[in-house]
Order: C-alpha cells, then sequence, then structure tokens
C-alpha cells in the first residue's frame, strides 16, 4: 500500500496511531511582532536618542516616599527589546516542541512591553505620573467590571446581555435623579441597581417567556434606555436641575493603614464607598460561581439546561433571577458615572462603556478575575491615551483607545488563548 | 419497590403519544419496554420521571398511588433515570454533575464537594465503576459517562432505575460491561426498567418484557420468547425484510479509498488507516456499531471532513484537496446519515429541497439567476417519479412525513447521473414500506452501474442489500466479508474480532460475547 | 421564516398562543386579525401610545392639573389631549404634509424631507435585513456606515473627477469602505469562528475612534479648520438634486429603490441568494450540499457592510455634503430597528425605512415647534420593534386568534 502516512503518523508502543497535532503559531507569531516593534520602532528607531524617561510614584501622603525613577530612554527600550526577541525565540521554541507556556509568561511580556512603550512615549516629555495613571485606570474600570459582573452572572445562567450599556446608564440617571432629589448621594447608591433590574424584567419577560432573541432585545433595550433618559433628561430634568439633577457625590473614604501603602494604598484604599462595594461584589461573585449551590446551578442552566430540569431545578425561574441580579449589578456600577464621579446626569453618558464591559468579560473568559483583569487593562488603554495625549507625546490617542477593541477581536479570534463560551448561552429553554 | 403505571395517557395536540399503559414491575425484576423507534417508549418514561404531566392514568408506587409535579418528585419517590443522551454538563467534573440537584452544602451556602466526592468513590467502589470524581465529564468515554448517570442515580437512593435505550451509544464489550452491571444492581435489589428496540439484549437479560407499538402495550411476552415473536409484536407483521435483487455484476473497480486517516476535534483518530475499493455496480455496506467511524468515512468520502491522510479516487482522480461541491459535481451523490439536520431544510419548500446542491446548475439557473418555473415543473416530475405523497411543493418540507422527506432526498441525489452513491443509515427512522421503497431505488441505481458505498448500523439492512460487507470497529476496517457471512461472525468482527477469528470462534461454539451467546440459544 | 430570525426560535408556539382558540371566526378575517402585518400595524400604534404617555408625562401643564385632579379631572384628560394631540400633529406635519405652511412647496416639503431621512435607513436596514436571512447578527451597521462615509467622503474632496463620474467613483468608494469593515467580521467568523455579534460592535467603537483620529489629521480633512469635521465634498461627487431647492431630495433615494430591487432579486431570485437563506435556515444541510458556509458568511458581510456603507455614502454626498463625528449618527442601530420591523424582507424594510425616517423628519419638526424633544422617537421605535419581535404578546394584548397551521408543530 502506497501511502503518505509515515510522515504524520508515530506509532505508539501501547498500540494504535497517535498523530501529532499541528504546531500552533499563534502565539510565536504575536510575541514575536511585539518583540520587534518594541526593539525597533520604540528601541532603535524610536527616535529617543540621548531623551531620557522618568517616572514618578509620589501620591503626596505616602507614608513613605520612593524617589522618582529616571532611565536613559533608548538604551532602556533597547535592552528591553532584546529580552522581549529572546523571549518571544523561547515561546517559538516551545510551541515546535508542543509544549504549555504558564501564565507569568504573557504577564511578565506585556509588563516589559508596557515599561518599553512608556519610556518610549514619555521620553523627553517630562514624566510619567505611575501612581495617578493606575489610579484614574482603576476609575475607569470601575463601570467596566460592574458591568462585566453583570454580564458574566448572565451568560453563566445562559442569558446573553447585550443590553449592559442600557442597565448602566439606567443606573446612571436614577442614581442623579435620587441624589438630587433626596439631596444624598448614598441614596442614589440605593436606587442604582433597581434601574438596572428594571432593564433586567424586560430583557427576562421578552427573552425567557417570549423567547425573543437576546441579542435583538438587548440591542433594542439600549435604544430605548437612550430614549427614555435623554426624554426625560430634555424635559423634567432640564425644567428643574436643582430638584432633578444637581450634582451629588460619594465621598472618599480612605481605609487606614492600607490607604498608606505607597502607589497601591492610594489607588486602591482611598476611594469611595463604591468601589469598596465592587471589591465585595467581585469576590463574593467568584465563591459564589465556582463554591456554591448557587454557582453549581446556574453553571449548569448555562451549560446544558436540559441536564438541569431533569434533576428539578427550574430552569426558566433561575434565569430569571440572575438576570435581574446582574441587572442590578449593572445598575450600581452606572452610578459610578454620576454619584461616584460627581457629575450631574448627561445625555448618554455611559458612551459605550456596557460594550467594553462585554468585551471585558469576553476576554476573561466569563470568569469574574479573569473579566476584572480585562478591565482594568481596558481602563489603563483608556486612561494612558488620555494622559500620554495631554502629555505632547508621539501616540495618537485615539488610536490607542482602539486598543481594547482591537485586542477583544483578536481573543474572540482565537488568537489570545481558547474563548469558550457557556453551551447554552443565547438559547431559550422551553420543556417540551 | 414495585411500580406500577395503570391507564397512562398522553398526548401532543392531536397526536397520542401513550395510550391507555399499563405496565407493572415487580422489586428486584429487570423489566424490558420493548418498541420500535417512536412507539412511545421515551414518552412513557418520561411521564414516569415527572418530566410530562400524563392527561390520563395513575403511577403507583408499593400500590399506593403518586403524583409528581416535576423529576425532583419522582426522584425523591425513589426513582432514576438514565437518559438516552445523557444529562450530564460537559465541562463539570463527575462530583459536581452528582452533585447538581442535590449539592451537600457545608456552613451554609458552600458548596460540600468533598462530600460529592466521597459519594461517587463510594458507589463507584461498590460496583467496580473506577470512575474518578475529578475527571471532567466530557474526556471521559461514553460508557463511563453513562456509569456516571447511574452514580447520579444511585447517589439519591434509586430503587428503580429506567434505562433509557442505554446499549444505543455503546460498543459490545460496553454492553456487557453495562449488562453486568445491571445484573449486580438487581441483586442488590433495585429494579430496572430497560427500554430497548434491540431483541437481543432483551432476551439476555430482561426477566418480564412489555411490548408497545404505536402507543399502546400490545402484548407481555418472556424473555424465552423467540427473536421473531418478539419481533412480530414490536412490528405488527411478520418482517422478513428482504428486497428482490439479483446478484450484483460488478465491473471495474471505479472508487478506492487509501490508508484514510480522519481526526477529530479532540485530534482523537475516529478514521484509522482505512482501505477500500468499490466496483462499479455493486453496494459495498458499511457495518458496524453506532460510532466506530463510519460517519466520519462517508464525511470524508464526500469532503464534509478533511482527512489528516490517505487518499480518496473516484474514476482515476484524486479527490483530494476538493471541496464538497466540486466532489458532487464529479458525479457523487450522498444520503446523509441526519435527514433532518444535514439532508433538508425544514423551512425550505419542498422544491426548494429538491434542488438543495442543484440551484446553480442548468437547467435550474442559468448564470446568478435562478429559474423558478424549471424548478417547480421538474419538482412535479420527480414528485410522480417518486411516489411522494405531499398537497403542494410549495409547502414547506417540514409538513412531509420522514419516509417522504427521505423520498425528497433520493429523489435529489439519485435524479442526477451518479458515478458514486454513498448512503449513511439511508433508512432510519423509515416505517417499512419506506424502507422497501429506498432498498429498491438504490439496489436500482446499482443496476445501473454505480459503485454504491451504504453504512448502516442495522445488520438487517446490510444483509438485505450488501453485496459485500466491511465491518468497522473502532476507525479500523476489521475486514471484508461476503453478503452471505453468518450473523453471528460479523457480531463478533463488530466487536473487533479479526475475521478469521471470528469465524473459527462461531465453528467451535465459544463465542465471546454475551450477546452472540444469547443468539446462539435455540430459539 | 422572518419570524426565525427574529425570535431565534423556529417553535412559535409560545405560551400565549396556545390558549388562543375560541370560537371560530371566519377564515379570511381570522387570516388578517392573525397575520403578521396586523401585528406591525397594531404594534406601531402601542408604541405611538407609549410615546403619548410619556409626553404626557413629561409635560408641566399636564404636572399642574394632576395636582388638582380629583376636584377637576376634566382638566387633566384635556391637557393630556392637547399636549399629545399638538406633539403628535407638528409630528405628522413635519413627516407628511404641513396643512399650516404658506405655500405649497412648504406644505408638501415635509414628505420630501421624510425620504430624505429614510435613505440611510433603508439602505442600512438592508444589510441588516440581509445578514438576518442568512442568520447573521450584523450588529456592525454603525461601524460600516462610517467606514463608508469616510472612503466616499474622502474620495469626494480629494479626487478630482469630471461630474457624474465622480459621483459614482466616491459612490463605489463607499461600498468598499463598508465591504471592507463587514468583510473583515465576515472573513473572522469565516476562518476562526469569531461571533459575529462581538465582532461588530468592537469594530463600530473603532471605526469611532478612526473616523475621530483622521478628522484631526490635516492631510486627511483639508479644511483647515480647527473643527473635526472635512472639507466640503466637490460638486461633482455630490448626489444630484431630484427637485429644485428648497427640496433637499436627492439621487440617494435612487440608490434606496435599486438597492431595495437589487436585494430581492439577490435574496428571492439568485442562486447566491439561495446559499444565503440555506446557510440561514440550516448551516448543516447547506453544507452538506456542497455550499461552502464560510464563503457565504464572508460574501453576506461583505455585501451587507457595502449596503451599510452605501448608507454612508449617501450621508456623506448627499444630505451632510461634509464628514463630521456624528457622520454616523446612530443609523447602525436604527438600522436594525427597521430591518426587524421590516422582518428582513426587502421590501419590508424599505416601508419600515420610510416610516421611521417620516419619524426622524418630524421628530424634528415636533422638537421645534412644541418642544417636545426628539428623542421619544427612539423610544416609540424601540417599544414598536420590541413588540414586533414578540407576536404572541401583540396578540395577547389585543386578544387576536393565533395563526393557523403555523404556529402549531
Amino acid at each position: 500500500m502506497s501511502t503518505s502516512t509515515e510522515t504524520h503518523i508515530l506509532t505508539t508502543p501501547g498500540g494504535g496511531p497517535t498523530l501529532r497535532s499541528p504546531i500552533d503559531w499563534k502565539f510565536p507569531i504575536v510575541y514575536g511582532v511585539l518583540a520587534l516593534v518594541t526593539l525597533l520602532l520604540f528601541g532603535l528607531f524610536g527616535g529617543t536618542g540621548g531623551k531620557s524617561t522618568t517616572f514618578s510614584f509620589a501620591a503626596g501622603t505616602d507614608l513613605f516616599g520612593i524617589p522618582p525613577l529616571t532611565v536613559s530612554a533608548m538604551a532602556t527600550t533597547v535592552a528591553v527589546g532584546i529580552v522581549l526577541v529572546a523571549m518571544a525565540a523561547v515561546a517559538t521554541w516551545l510551541a515546535v516542541k508542543r509544549e504549555k507556556i504558564g501564565i507569568w509568561f504573557p504577564i511578565l511580556f506585556g509588563v516589559l512591553f508596557l515599561f518599553a512603550f512608556l519610556t518610549w512615549a514619555g521620553a523627553g516629555n517630562g514624566h510619567i505620573p505611575l501612581t495617578p495613571l493606575l489610579a484614574g485606570a482603576l476609575a475607569l474600570s470601575v463601570p467596566l467590571i460592574f458591568g462585566a459582573m453583570c454580564g458574566l452572572v448572565g451568560e453563566r445562567s445562559g442569558v446573553i446581555n447585550i443590553a449592559i450599556e442600557g442597565q448602566l446608564l439606567a443606573g446612571a440617571f436614577l442614581a442623579a435623579v435620587v441624589a438630587s432629589a433626596v439631596k444624598n448621594p448614598y441614596a442614589g447608591l440605593i436606587a442604582a441597581p433597581f434601574a438596572g433590574a428594571l432593564v433586567a424584567v424586560v430583557l427576562s419577560f421578552f427573552a425567557i417567556r417570549y423567547w425573543v432573541d437576546q441579542i435583538i432585545i438587548g440591542v433594542v433595550l439600549n435604544v430605548l434606555v437612550v430614549g427614555v433618559t435623554s426624554f426625560l433628561f430634555s424635559t423634567v430634568l432640564t425644567q428643574n436641575p436643582e430638584l432633578w439633577n444637581a450634582r451629588q457625590a460619594l465621598p472618599v473614604i480612605p481605609i487606614p493603614l492600607l490607604g498608606d501603602i505607597p502607589v497601591l494604598g492610594p489607588v486602591l484604599f482611598r476611594q469611595s464607598i463604591l468601589v469598596y462595594i465592587m471589591y465585595v461584589v467581585v469576590a463574593v461573585l467568584y465563591v459564589a460561581l465556582f463554591h456554591s449551590k448557587w454557582g453549581l446551578r446556574t453553571r449548569a442552566i448555562g451549560e446544558h439546561p436540559k441536564a438541569a430540569d431533569t434533576v428539578g431545578i427550574p430552569v426558566n425561574r433561575n434565569r430569571v433571577i440572575n438576570v435581574l441580579i446582574a441587572g442590578a449589578i449593572a445598575g450600581l456600577g452606572g452610578a459610578f458615572f454620576t454619584v461616584g464621579s460627581g457629575l450631574a446626569f448627561g445625555k448618554e453618558m455611559s458612551a459605550g462603556q456596557g460594550f467594553i464591559a462585554l468585551a471585558a468579560m469576553i476576554l476573561g473568559k466569563w470568569n469574574p478575575l479573569g473579566a476584572v483583569f480585562a478591565a482594568l487593562l481596558f481602563g489603563f488603554a483608556r486612561n494612558l491615551g488620555n494622559t500620554l495625549s495631554t502629555m505632547g507625546t508621539p501616540v495618537p490617542g485615539d488610536l490607542l483607545l482602539m486598543l481594547p477593541y482591537i485586542v477583544t477581536i483578536f481573543a474572540v479570534a482565537g488568537f489570545v488563548g481558547r474563548v469558550r463560551a457557556p453551551a447554552a448561552n443565547g438559547k431559550a429553554y422551553a420543556k417540551q | 419497590m414495585k411500580l406500577e403505571l395503570r391507564g397512562i395517557t398522553k398526548r401532543f395536540g392531536s397526536f397520542t403519544a401513550n395510550d391507555s399503559i399499563d405496565l407493572v414491575v415487580e422489586p428486584g425484576e429487570i423489566h424490558a419496554l420493548l418498541g420500535e423507534n417512536g412507539a412511545g417508549k421515551s414518552t412513557l418514561m418520561n411521564t414516569l420521571y415527572g418530566l410530562y404531566a400524563p392527561e390520563e392514568g395513575e403511577i403507583l408506587i408499593d400500590d399506593r398511588p403518586v403524583a409528581f409535579s416535576g423529576p425532583g418528585d419522582a426522584v425523591s419517590a425513589g426513582i432514576g433515570m438514565v437518559h438516552q443522551h445523557f444529562m450530564l454538563v460537559p465541562v463539570f467534573t463527575v462530583a459536581e454533575s452528582v452533585a447538581l440537584g442535590y449539592e451537600p452544602t457545608k456552613s451554609g451556602a458552600l458548596l460540600d464537594l468533598g462530600e460529592a466526592r466521597r459519594k461517587v468513590t463510594e458507589i463507584s467502589a461498590r460496583f467496580g465503576f473506577h470512575i474518578d470524581p475529578d475527571a471532567v465529564i466530557e474526556d471521559l468515554p461514553v460508557g463511563a459517562q453513562q456509569r456516571v448517570e447511574i452514580i447520579k442515580a444511585l447517589s439519591r437512593d434509586a430503587k428503580i432505575l429506567i434505562l433509557d435505550e442505554p446499549t444505543a451509544v455503546l460498543t459490545p464489550q460496553e454492553t456487557d460491561e453495562l449488562i453486568e452491571i445491571m445484573r449486580q444492581l438487581k441483586a442488590g435489589g433495585t429494579s430496572i426498567v430497560f427500554i430497548t428496540h434491540k431483541l437481543r439484549e432483551v432476551r439476555a437479560i430482561a426477566d418480564g418484557i412489555t411490548v408497545i407499538r404505536r402507543g399502546k402495550v400490545v402484548g407481555e411476552a418472556s424473555p424465552e420468547s423467540s427473536e421473531s415473536e418478539l419481533a412480530g409484536l414490536m412490528v405488527g407483521r411478520d418482517v422478513h425484510l428482504t428486497t428482490d435483487k439479483t446478484d450484483a455484476d460488478p465491473g471495474e473497480a471505479t472508487f478506492s479509498v487509501r490508508g484514510l486517516t480522519v481526526v477529530d476535534k479532540s485530534e482523537s483518530v475516529v478514521v484509522s488507516d482505512v482501505s477500500l475499493d468499490v466496483r462499479r455496480g455493486e453496494i459495498l455496506a458499511i457495518a458496524g456499531v453506532d460510532g466506530n467511524g463510519q460517519s466520519e468515512l462517508a464525511e470524508a468520502i464526500v469532503g464534509l471532513v478533511e482527512p489528516r491522510s490517505g487518499t480518496i479516487s473516484l474514476d482515476g482522480d484524486d479527490l483530494a484537496g476538493l471541496s464538497v461541491k466540486e466532489r458532487l459535481r464529479k458525479g457523487i451523490g450522498f444520503v446523509p446519515e441526519d435527514r433532518s439536520t444535514d439532508g433538508v431544510i425544514a423551512s425550505f419548500t419542498i422544491s426548494e429541497n429538491m434542488i438543495l446542491d442543484l440551484y446553480d446548475q442548468p437547467p435550474y439557473a442559468k448564470g446568478l439567476s435562478l429559474q423558478p418555473a424549471v424548478v417547480r415543473s421538474e419538482a412535479e416530475e420527480k414528485v410522480s417519479e417518486f411516489d411522494i405523497r405531499l398537497t403542494s411543493i410549495d409547502d414547506p418540507i417540514s409538513t412531509l412525513s420522514g419516509g417522504n422527506q427521505q423520498k425528497v432526498v433520493l429523489s435529489r441525489e439519485l435524479g442526477r447521473p451518479l458515478r458514486l452513491l454513498v448512503a449513511s443509515q439511508p433508512t432510519r427512522g423509515l416505517d417499512v414500506g419506506s424502507i422497501e421503497f429506498v432498498h429498491k431505488r438504490i439496489i436500482a441505481e446499482r443496476d445501473s452501474g454505480t459503485p454504491c458505498v451504504i453504512v448502516s448500523t442495522e445488520l438487517d439492512e446490510v444483509f438485505n442489500i450488501a453485496d459485500r460487507i466491511a465491518v468497522m470497529y473502532r476507525g479500523r476496517i476489521v475486514g471484508v466479508v461476503p453478503a452471505d457471512t453468518p450473523r453471528d461472525v460479523l457480531g463478533l468482527m463488530m466487536a473487533g474480532v479479526p475475521e478469521d477469528e471470528a469465524l473459527a470462534r462461531v465453528e467451535d461454539g465459544s463465542a465471546a460475547t454475551e450477546i452472540s451467546a444469547a443468539e446462539e440459544d435455540p430459539a | 421564516m422572518t419570524e426565525k430570525t427574529a425570535t431565534g426560535q423556529p417553535v412559535p408556539a409560545a405560551p400565549e398562543d396556545a390558549a388562543a382558540p375560541e370560537a371560530p371566526r371566519p377564515t379570511v378575517l381570522r387570516d388578517i386579525l392573525s397575520g403578521s402585518w396586523m401585528v406591525s400595524v397594531l404594534s406601531i400604534f402601542v408604541g405611538l401610545l407609549v410615546g403619548a404617555v410619556l409626553v404626557a408625562a413629561a409635560d408641566t401643564s399636564v404636572q399642574a392639573t394632576l395636582g388638582y385632579f380629583f376636584s377637576r379631572p376634566a382638566d387633566f384628560f384635556v391637557s393630556v389631549w392637547r399636549t399629545v394631540s399638538e406633539a403628535y400633529l407638528a409630528l405628522f406635519r413635519g413627516a407628511v404634509f404641513d396643512w399650516e405652511a404658506q405655500s405649497f412647496v412648504r406644505a408638501v416639503r415635509p414628505f420630501t424631507e421624510s425620504l430624505v431621512a429614510s435613505v440611510p435607513l433603508i439602505l442600512a436596514g438592508l444589510g441588516i435585513a440581509l445578514g438576518f436571512r442568512s442568520g447573521l447578527f450584523n450588529i456592525g451597521g454603525q461601524g460600516q456606515v462610517i467606514l463608508g462615509a469616510i472612503f466616499a467622503g474622502f474620495i469626494g474632496y480629494w479626487l478630482t473627477l469630471p461630474l457624474g463620474l465622480h459621483m459614482l467613483v466616491a459612490i463605489a468608494a463607499g461600498i468598499v469602505g463598508g465591504a471592507i469593515w463587514g468583510g473583515i467580521a465576515g472573513a473572522l467568523k469565516a476562518r476562526t469562528g469569531a461571533n459575529e455579534v462581538i465582532v461588530t460592535i468592537m469594530l463600530n467603537s473603532i471605526a469611532g475612534y478612526l473616523i475621530a483620529y483622521l478628522l484631526k489629521q490635516e492631510w486627511f480633512r483639508q479644511s483647515g479648520s480647527a473643527n473635526p469635521q472635512s472639507r466640503a465634498v466637490d460638486e461633482s461627487a455630490a448626489l444630484f438634486p431630484l427637485l429644485p431647492d428648497p427640496f433637499r431630495l436627492n439621487a440617494g433615494f435612487l440608490v434606496a429603490v435599486v438597492a431595495t430591487v437589487f436585494v430581492w432579486w439577490l435574496l428571492e431570485r439568485s442562486t447566491l441568494g439561495f446559499e444565503f437563506r440555506a446557510v440561514g435556515e440550516n448551516p448543516d444541510a447547506a453544507r452538506t450540499a456542497g455550499i461552502s458556509v464560510g464563503r457565504v458568511t464572508f460574501v453576506v458581510m461583505m455585501i451587507a457592510g457595502a449596503l451599510a456603507g452605501l448608507a454612508g455614502a449617501a450621508q456623506v454626498l448627499g444630505t451632510e455634503q461634509k464628514l463630521t463625528m456624528g457622520i454616523g449618527g446612530s443609523l447602525g442601530f436604527d438600522a436594525i430597528t427597521v430591518a426587524l420591523l421590516g422582518r428582513s424582507r426587502p421590501v419590508g424594510t424599505f416601508l419600515a425605512g420610510l416610516l421611521f425616517g417620516a419619524f426622524k423628519a418630524g421628530g424634528y419638526t415636533m422638537q421645534a415647534q412644541t418642544g417636545t424633544p426628539i428623542d421619544i422617537i427612539l423610544v416609540v421605535q424601540s417599544v414598536i420593534v420590541l413588540l414586533i419581535a414578540a407576536p404572541p404578546l401583540v396578540r395577547g394584548i389585543f386578544r387576536l386568534p393565533a395563526p393557523v397551521g403555523k404556529g402549531a408543530r
């Protein structure tokens, strides 16, 4: 028998033939390109000869200060570039050997790449204020994290939620209005979840009771919330802004000791209660999803609702409850735009953050911690864009702001690890 | 525990799935519920399990009437069910699967998976299941998944276990293991309701048999009944599935497969180094238990899956790298295994379904433009040629019965000159009349000189139409044998025993598997 | 068929339907009452009703009458009626015919304005509808419109070409721009299985930042202005007017009509459309029949993007005449509602586009004349589409009979 199989089939001692899977070139290519960008664009041809970059860490009230760090731009970027090229080579070698790389590898690679990028971008432009950069990143991440948690709870139960955007906006609106009317920002914080949950009621009514496609309802709900809030803003809120739309800000509550840790302290522990609630929500969700009865059932109805049904779990009731909980979480996140930032309500002020939250959830592979990480990354990219454009660096802010979206596209296209949605995601469940 | 069903009636709209069914299962009995596909067995069991509410009738446990509003009630009454399609979440671990719905908790709401693990280990040890509580379901072989389902039921103290078509997805060895498990369970006092349409298994294990047909109980039988008696009850008339056909007059081999290897998504080999030749004017049947690579072989021939290695050639042309469309243009006709998923588009009209793979060919299309008038007139012709019963060719094909839908598929695939016919399970789910029709058309195609490859898991069908039989097991061709090979030899080969050894074993009467042992009982 | 794309479930036997059959009615009447267009009409009615409630609730004079509702309830109802009828009459006069206008030209101008507003809605809506019919959720109309506008606009003021030819080239550029943006999502879905919903949402945002970036680059905008907007497109590239001043109706409307006919032919009469529908209804069977699902996905997304790009071109070459940050408006999302109301049929989408275009044109008049914010139109539109997507709910509200045959399995 003349076959061309010998090259592919290796016979193992155990018996049957085993085939070698094709080499996965995605990671080596991505690493290689980034390493070369670092070495050439940021390093050798970065136009940073003779310039230096300063990183500052101070936030004024640190327990003890860290002196600013000044590095020679070109030397640093070239050095980091060489390290990255070496890492890319390692990644290629491991890929050829078909071995897996630990999670530390992309993180280390990313941090180094970012360091080189900042060194290049900040060369000759004063200093890079690291603490405000991180603090701003966290602030911008708050609605993203809440939104991502909302999307996650819904999709883990099998309900796609494109209406996160609308839920954030509704939360922002109600928080502003209630806080203003009661003249207490905390009242707004209490009201916000109800706005998000209200949107969720409509979502679950159409999706679960009438089996309308979940993506369609989500899209339409976003339009509806924009319409209702904008209409009320232009009428009621504009007619009497002192009563209905006066600014109310949640005060910053520094946590003693923790808040005094250098760099991280001011970033993480000198925040308003909303941010602390966020920490709690993320932690609780993580534990609940993977270590509680509720979590097991939630994952079951999102993966295989019929299996859940056969063991007596009311699939649709649980889905409704979870979608409502999720809506409340997103509504709370929306409060960040108004009472959380001390701003009055403005038309369409959620500005697409709900969609980035969705992206963060996907990039985080439907895991609370992963989603938080992705949301922080997005918040950081956004804040970096803002910071750099005010510093007058060569980086166009608009292009930098595209990054989260491009990264997400790469992720769903399978270039950044395998992304697998809950199996029954988006499918209505009906008993025969 | 004794289970009794009295006068259970379940309707779906105007269709009566179960018509006044009575059934008694004595404590510690293995009771077989025998019936053809669609006879209403699964509906009955879903009613018993609380998934459906019956319109009439009552369920008695230990002579006391019970009412189930959901599976939870059935479970607490001591009924456990292993569904034909496993109710397991693929990404869960075994322990999580067993815990689901009956979660042990510690300190409030937190899950106590340790408790679930202990349960799995304990039950697994008791019956020798060898199940690791931390294994992920999707990584387990089918037989092991089934054992997880049984553990699930036992962990909830099931006294009556319903097994819905448990052997449909199992290899003969796994079937033997299951039968052994059922015996152990019975010895431990568990009653078992065993749903199947396979006669040999029933005779091997059942203590009592209830046969249902078209939603009604048509009789009780003892395991000593002969196969043809049981079959007669099940089908409602004597089953002599033989289509008249002349001996094949094969020409030269125009279709050949060499060293074909196909790998699935999870990188496991599903078709392994398969080589075949099919001659003009002959039918090669590919026999084997479901899931041994036959479907993938057929799909590879048509180009639906790309083989990892090997060659496929038709009339001397290598088909490698050709798309499905190009292969169909080369004269391959393909009848897919799953008609409703792959064969027809339910919402398309009958006439549209008749051009599903010809829509861009003359006379149906001129350039980019469809020719609706031609499509219609050709469809009308095919309707009369293939005797398709319908109201209008403009109705959605979903309005037709399964048999008529399959005729539409055949009219499409056989309605053009072929150089190769590939049909997978061409009569699955059809009534006897339609089966005969399909077989006749396939034989007619053979007689016109087309090489035919027919994949079938039904031995009756294989014997009825094959000129030669290739047996597949675990992706390999165990052997290619003549059509008059004894049934038990084929049975052994389907379990992976090479041809020579199978012949030898049958001759000295030491056939290894229980199934074939049961078959040898003088009926 | 559309029922499936709108509800995602081929089994429309939703709860409300099951309890419907009562006394038998005459068949013709029953067909009319249970038919999908009846549901559409009733959905529009309910949408307007919800809008009316909001308009009345937000009106200060209505609020004032509520203060003494129990002493003089009539005042309240009079006030509600006056507020709502004023708003909706202004909407009608702004959308169809203004009987209060001084001249005939001014009286009929609103109707032509509705047509102007409907052009991009129809074009982008057709793109979305095409995707729905092929089983693709193209949420990326927004980005595709922006890309079409960028390409068409840039060619419109950067190139110098003879009259007519310049317009055609600019339109073609718009088509290419949209097709590229749609094609990216299509190619990624076809090659890697990337979910088109997520990818197109991401591409929307990327397009938003892209136009923001470009309008800050002088080589691109060529306007010398400090504002983020481009130079006006050349006369030779602009879509020619169909009516003299003061009418704004331009050749864009002809483009919309031609596109509607084209999409109808494509879906219902071409071999390509047969493939699209087959993939949309049952990708497995389509694949088995030799249709390349990946190729269809790619081609559909390209054509859908091209249609949205055409909408962007019509905006920049016709209505706006220059590129601005807001050139896309919320067209992409409006288009989804248009396609849904049109039940993903070309002619239905055309009619739905006309209706929503009329809402838009009338909305401006309503805002100017009665102070009712145009945002109410968004509410009306979204309520209509929500109801359209759940026919059993509409039938439940109005106690209509369920359709015979199609609903039951």
